[in-house]
């Protein structure tokens, strides 16, 4: 295991059996604060005493560590190339996503078409260039609609407790309830528009409870620790504890979480169109390209390589830059 | 503890009449069924109308639900359209799904928590970037790849396997359909085990167990592994519905005739019956999973306590 | 005559022999049927979605059961779909309106009552009587006093039995029907008209759990979801007896794990290779695989009731597009040729003497972009300058040719938006959708045969307010036309009319054909003797196994 290196105060330690501060993360109140003398928030000092211009410092500094850091660089670049094509995908193609025909289905990849042809005959590398945009958009927008939704409303909860957090986890469980393909059929099938909005929206209506769920476990883990007790005994707000102190420690089970589900809102996506609910034809998607190549995986493997391979490196970028992101905020890794 | 038991348990009344309204009215808005009995045919008007009489589909929704929950507590969930109790689908159907839920859970844990540790303390070595990229081969290929390409490799090619499931559907035959099951999950678990490692790895009460001298696996095992799984347990727990209900394309694959299956085709038949008599089986799932992760939090973290 | 993917004809069932009662009932009929002759197979099934009732099922995976459990009036031969006499001994007439059957002697049902003519009679007022929720009681509806028992829409049902029907001996009765209908006698190979036992009537909870009929096989056990058994019945009186021990039918929800399931040996029999396996059939099963002609036809059906598609001259802009669908290209691409492109709006199974002829449709439905192109802007344009294709996304795969059709209009037409697919979440959306007239394009209809006659591919479809009419479609030549071929008493006059009035829908382009649908099954090599009929459902009683 890797030798702990902490180059400032770190907070007492997190497991103590026999409880230094009893706490009731359900429904919950806190029975008894325990502040320990010395609790220090992960940003540094205890941040009542903190000079308000350091205030930012958690922030800024993991900026500082980001700028440096060569995975957030690469990572960095490839999610800039992916907006930049789904923003401008005539820039590398000259083909047309729609010129489909039958007579080359399936046919390997030759001059011209480097990819080769789906099964309706169309050129995959132009639709894997023109699929970005619409599969970029609903992963991202997705993910950031129900990662800010859940952690927001999950860290609430599982902060505060009480009756407010008994609710938010029973309506959790009426919307973990609902399956998805009956959520799509009866919420999607009304819908007229062609656009990718009515699915983000609906992504994140289904999504948030379980981002909801792992950041109320979190912030709960996160709010017996000795500095939080100690910033609240010393008059912290809520909203600087939960900003400056429970947040950085809370927030990676959701980065992990979110940065995962964005490729499994991709492949969402797909779903809900075979099911004739999601984007209306003739969209173009990575995930409408791989679930209509799928079935023929054992004659044209090509149709399915390329646009899955396209939504690889889209979450492979992802996932290292919430990696970035969540070692940047970690004071215990500096 | 046994208050806080028992509150939760009786939380669980709104949630079940919640989720059950919700489902009940969102089968309904789908439209009327009927059109879909008669196939390509129109159904004459006279049948139509004996059909909706005879499903209940002809009275208002505020007292189809009525009459639906007053059934539900003498245990009488209706009917599915093919003249079967819904009852007797949840006996056949449930049971299936519930082995195939703890195949996967079980690979969950076993498999996702270990290279999870293992990935978390070796951060950055080959074994952190082989995980990550089996990580994303399983993210970006949909599980109908996968389970079609076990499928075809395992039981036409090699023969170690049965393609399908038969309807006894035996833990060994579901250990296949399993682990296609909790690819997915396996993934999440496995990254979320990883970071939880890494980030505890640093914590002063490790650096202390491993100064007193203790064993490292023992420091692995109670310390850090203890402290690192609350994100893992809720991830777990939350998994348990979502598999059971949402194996669809698992059970398409293996030709298991679970809850998936089941659930799917009450939906695309717009079955009220059917559909909202599993949800509700489910939501009570979810219930009790979800109290279960909650006591488990007490049992990670010591100083977590219910009153 | 449901869509192919839904539904398909069948054929009822009889004695049930279940419970102790009905066993008693049905007499000693329960320990002759034996299946010592020959091993058993194992086939691909899928589960029937309505109570498996001869005059209730209305799809081909209940019917493929009725067909094994039953033998009806008359029989369609699995090669050439012709109606032979089964059951009947003899059907008399002398005005096409009221027919005399006379029952063969010997037949029995496999719990060992006779089949009499009141066996027939029960089970047709059964099925044809309002409170039994039969669906398929519109076949029914032809004969005398139907609309007592089964009253339109709001009326009381004032009958329990169809005053048509009458017995009059053992093993005689007459049938009055309430107007001229020259080929009723060859309807009766359909399954809603087989005979039922009294324990139908008697103990009808038990007849369900385990059906009993008077066909070569009997039910040995049936578990719902999973699996039907079915043994050969060793004291079957007919001459069509099984050549295997029996079947037993496997529940599987995906044709493609019954295919792999069929590779790997685990099953002997799947009648629905999956689309995309079509390429591989060849190599993974050599010549295990059956691809032949079956009573479907595929055609996209028009919103007549809507003003842009209803008003005259758009038939131009139908012929249009018609000529804007490469079927050819399709057919092979997409199908493997388990289609053939449509020439006709009826099927190739009825064969020349049935009404059958190559070419009706003519250069309308060959495909010619230029030509395309000029009869659509002739027409005056596609209405809004786009057809919206709609069809169901949740059964049969209807997406990818769609699509096919879709890209192959775009391309002749140069235009990327003249037709997109616009898929409908649930079956029932989608006919709901067709019921209540919100059709706003073109959509997919599909028809299976209940009967290989023309007037089953035409009037059910194209008269006026017939019951499969989705589209609306009404032309006063055409119903006058297939009223003449009706009243005719000449089989050869009566297809004449039919073709006549085939012509009608030509001129007007009523629906574009698209392709005939064959059946396909592959098999282990344990079989021998497979064949499909033209209902794309398996010979099962001609297989040898082993």
């Amino acid at each position: 295991m890797s030798e702990p290196q902490p180059l400032e105060p770190t907070p007492a330690p997190s497991y103590v059996s026999g409880g230094t501060a009893d706490l009731v993360p359900a429904d919950a109140e806190i029975l008894q604060t325990g502040p320990r003398p010395g609790g220090r928030g992960p940003s540094g000092p205890d941040p009542s005493a903190v000079p308000e211009e350091r205030a930012r410092s958690l922030w800024s500094d993991a900026w500082h560590d980001l700028r440096r850091n060569p995975v957030f660089l690469v990572s960095g670049f490839v999610i800039l190339f992916l907006v930049a094509i789904a923003l401008w995908p005539a820039a590398i193609t000259s083909g047309n996503p729609l010129d489909c025909d039958l007579a080359r289905a399936q046919q390997g990849s030759r001059p011209g078409h480097p990819f080769g042809f789906n099964g309706q005959g169309c050129d995959v590398y132009t639709r894997t260039v023109y699929g970005a945009r619409t599969s970029v958009t609903v992963g991202v927008c997705a993910t950031l609609g129900v990662a800010v939704l859940g952690s927001v409303l999950g860290g609430l909860a599982g902060y505060f407790g009480g009756v407010g957090d008994s609710v938010l986890s029973r309506i959790t469980d009426v919307f973990f309830a609902i399956p998805v393909v009956l959520g799509g059929l009866v919420l999607l099938s009304v819908v007229t528009s062609s656009t990718v909005w009515p699915v983000i929206g609906f992504m994140v209506l289904l999504g948030w409870p379980q981002i909801s769920r792992i950041a109320r476990g979190s912030v709960i883990t996160a709010r017996q620790n000795d500095y939080v007790q100690a910033a609240r005994a010393l008059g912290a707000s809520h909203t600087r504890v939960l900003l400056r102190h429970i947040t950085p420690n809370a927030i990676a089970p959701v980065i992990v979480v979110a940065t995962i589900a964005l490729g499994t809102y991709i492949a969402l996506e797909a779903t809900l169109s075979y099911l004739g609910v999601g984007l209306k034809p003739p969209s173009v998607s990575w995930g409408i390209d791989i679930s209509a190549a799928s079935p023929y995986i054992r004659n044209a493997p090509h149709a399915l390589l390329w646009p899955s391979g396209a939504l690889a490196v889209t979450v492979l970028a992802f996932i290292m830059l919430g990696d970035a992101v969540r070692d940047a905020l970690d004071p215990k890794l500096r | 503890m046994g208050r806080y038991v028992a509150r939760r348990l009786l939380q669980m009344a709104p949630v079940f009449v919640g989720a059950t309204l919700l489902i009940f009215l969102m089968v309904n808005v789908m439209g009327d069924p009927v059109a879909g009995l008669c196939g390509e045919r129109r159904c004459d008007p006279a049948t139509a109308a004996r059909l909706k009489q005879e499903f209940g589909l002809d009275q208002p929704v505020w007292r189809q639900y009525l009459t639906y929950m007053a059934n539900v507590f003498t245990g009488d969930f209706g009917t599915a359209f093919n003249g079967q109790a819904v009852t007797e689908l949840m006996a056949t159907s449930f049971p299936v799904t519930f082995r195939l839920t703890i195949v996967a859970i079980l690979f969950e844990i076993a498999v996702g928590v270990t290279l999870g540790v293992v990935t978390g303390l070796r951060r950055g070595r080959p074994v952190d970037t082989g995980a990550l990229l089996v990580t994303l081969v399983v993210i970006s290929v949909p599980t109908f790849v996968t389970g079609l390409l076990l499928q075809l490799l395992l039981g036409v090619e090699w023969g170690w396997i049965k393609p399908s499931v038969s309807p006894e559907a035996g833990f060994g035959e579901l250990l296949v359909p399993g682990l296609v099951l909790a690819s997915v999950s396996l993934a999440y678990v496995t990254r979320l085990t990883r970071t939880s490692i890494a980030e505890n790895a640093r914590a002063d009460y490790v650096r202390t167990a491993v100064a007193k001298g203790l064993p490292r696996h023992r420091v692995i095992v109670r310390h850090l592994l203890r402290n690192s799984l609350i994100p893992v347990v809720t991830f777990i727990g939350a998994d348990v519905g979502f598999l059971m209900g949402g194996a669809i394309v698992t059970e398409r694959i293996f030709n298991i005739h679970g809850v998936g299956y089941q659930l799917y085709q009450g939906i695309l038949r717009q079955s009220t019956q059917t559909v909202v008599g599993f949800v509700t089986v489910l939501v009570l799932v979810f219930l009790v999973a979800n109290l279960l992760v909650d006591l488990l939090y007490a049992v990670l973290d010591p100083r977590i306590r219910y009153v | 005559m449901r869509g192919a993917t839904h539904a398909r004809p069948v054929r009822p069932v009889v004695c049930a022999m279940a419970l102790a009662l009905a066993a008693t009932a049905c007499g000693g009929g329960g320990s002759d049927g034996g299946g010592d002759t020959g091993a058993v197979l194992s086939s691909s099934w899928g589960d029937p979605p309505n109570p498996l009732e001869p005059a209730n099922t209305n799809e081909v995976q209940g019917g493929k059961v009725l067909s094994m459990i039953f033998r009806g009036l008359k029989q369609y031969d699995p090669k050439t779909g012709e109606a032979e006499d089964m059951l009947a001994e003899k059907i008399e007439t002398t005005d096409s309106t009221t027919y005399t059957i006379t029952v063969e002697d010997g037949w029995t049902f496999s719990n060992g009552e006779k089949v009499t003519a009141r066996s027939f009679v029960d089970a047709w007022n059964y099925g044809a009587s309002l409170k039994n929720n039969q669906r398929n009681a519109y076949f029914f509806e032809y004969i005398d006093g139907y609309d007592k028992t089964h009253p339109a829409d709001g009326g009381k049902q004032t009958a329990d039995t169809l005053s048509g029907l009458r017995v009059t001996g053992d093993r005689t009765f007459t049938v009055k029907l309430k107007q001229k209908f020259s080929s009723f006698p060859d309807t009766l190979g359909y399954n809603a008209y087989a005979p039922l036992p009294r324990a139908f009537f008697d103990d009808h909870d038990a007849w369900l759990k385990k059906p009993v009929g008077n066909g070569p096989y009997r039910v040995e056990s049936y578990t719902k979801g999973s699996q039907l058994s079915l043994r050969t019945w060793g004291a079957y009186p007919g001459e069509d007896k099984a050549r295997n021990g029996g079947v037993d039918l496997k529940v599987y929800t995906d044709s493609n794990t019954a295919y792999t399931d069929l590779m790997a040996g685990n099953l002997d029999l799947v009648d629905d290779v999956p689309a995309a396996q079509l390429k591989n059939v060849r190599s993974d099963l050599g010549d295990r695989y059956i691809n032949a002609p079956a009573g479907i036809i595929q055609t996209l059906a028009f919103p007549y009731y809507d003003q842009s598609w209803g008003k005259t001259g758009m038939e131009k802009v139908r012929q249009g597009l018609s000529r804007a669908i490469n079927r050819v290209q399709i057919t092979r691409t997409i199908f493997q040729n388990t289609r053939t492109p449509a020439v006709d709006w009826t099927s190739p199974v009825l064969g020349e003497e049935g009404g059958y002829r190559a070419g009706p449709c003519g250069d309308a439905c060959v495909y010619d972009a230029a030509a395309a192109k000029k009869l659509i802007k002739e027409g005056g344009g596609l209405p809004g300058g786009q057809v919206k294709i709609t069809y169901n996304a949740d059964t049969g795969s209807h997406r990818e040719w769609v699509d096919a059709v879709c890209n192959s209009i775009n391309n002749a037409l140069d235009d990327d938006n003249a037709c997109v697919g616009n898929p409908i979440g649930t079956f029932a959306d989608y006919r709901n959708r067709i019921t209540d007239r919100k059709m706003t394009g073109p959509f997919r209809a599909g028809w299976q045969m209940d009967y290989p006659l023309i007037q089953n591919f035409l009037q059910p479809l194209y008269y006026t307010d017939a019951s499969s009419n989705d589209g609306k479609w009404s032309s006063p030549e055409f119903d006058k036309l297939v009223d003449q071929a009706n009243a005719e008493n000449d089989a050869a006059r009566a297809v004449e009319k039919f073709r006549q009035a085939e012509e009608v829908l030509r001129d007007q382009m009523a629906a574009i054909p698209l392709w005939y649908q064959n059946g396909s099954a592959g098999y282990s090599p344990r079989l021998s003797n497979v064949a499909l009929n033209p209902f794309s459902v398996p010979v099962y009683d001609q297989i040898k196994v082993g």
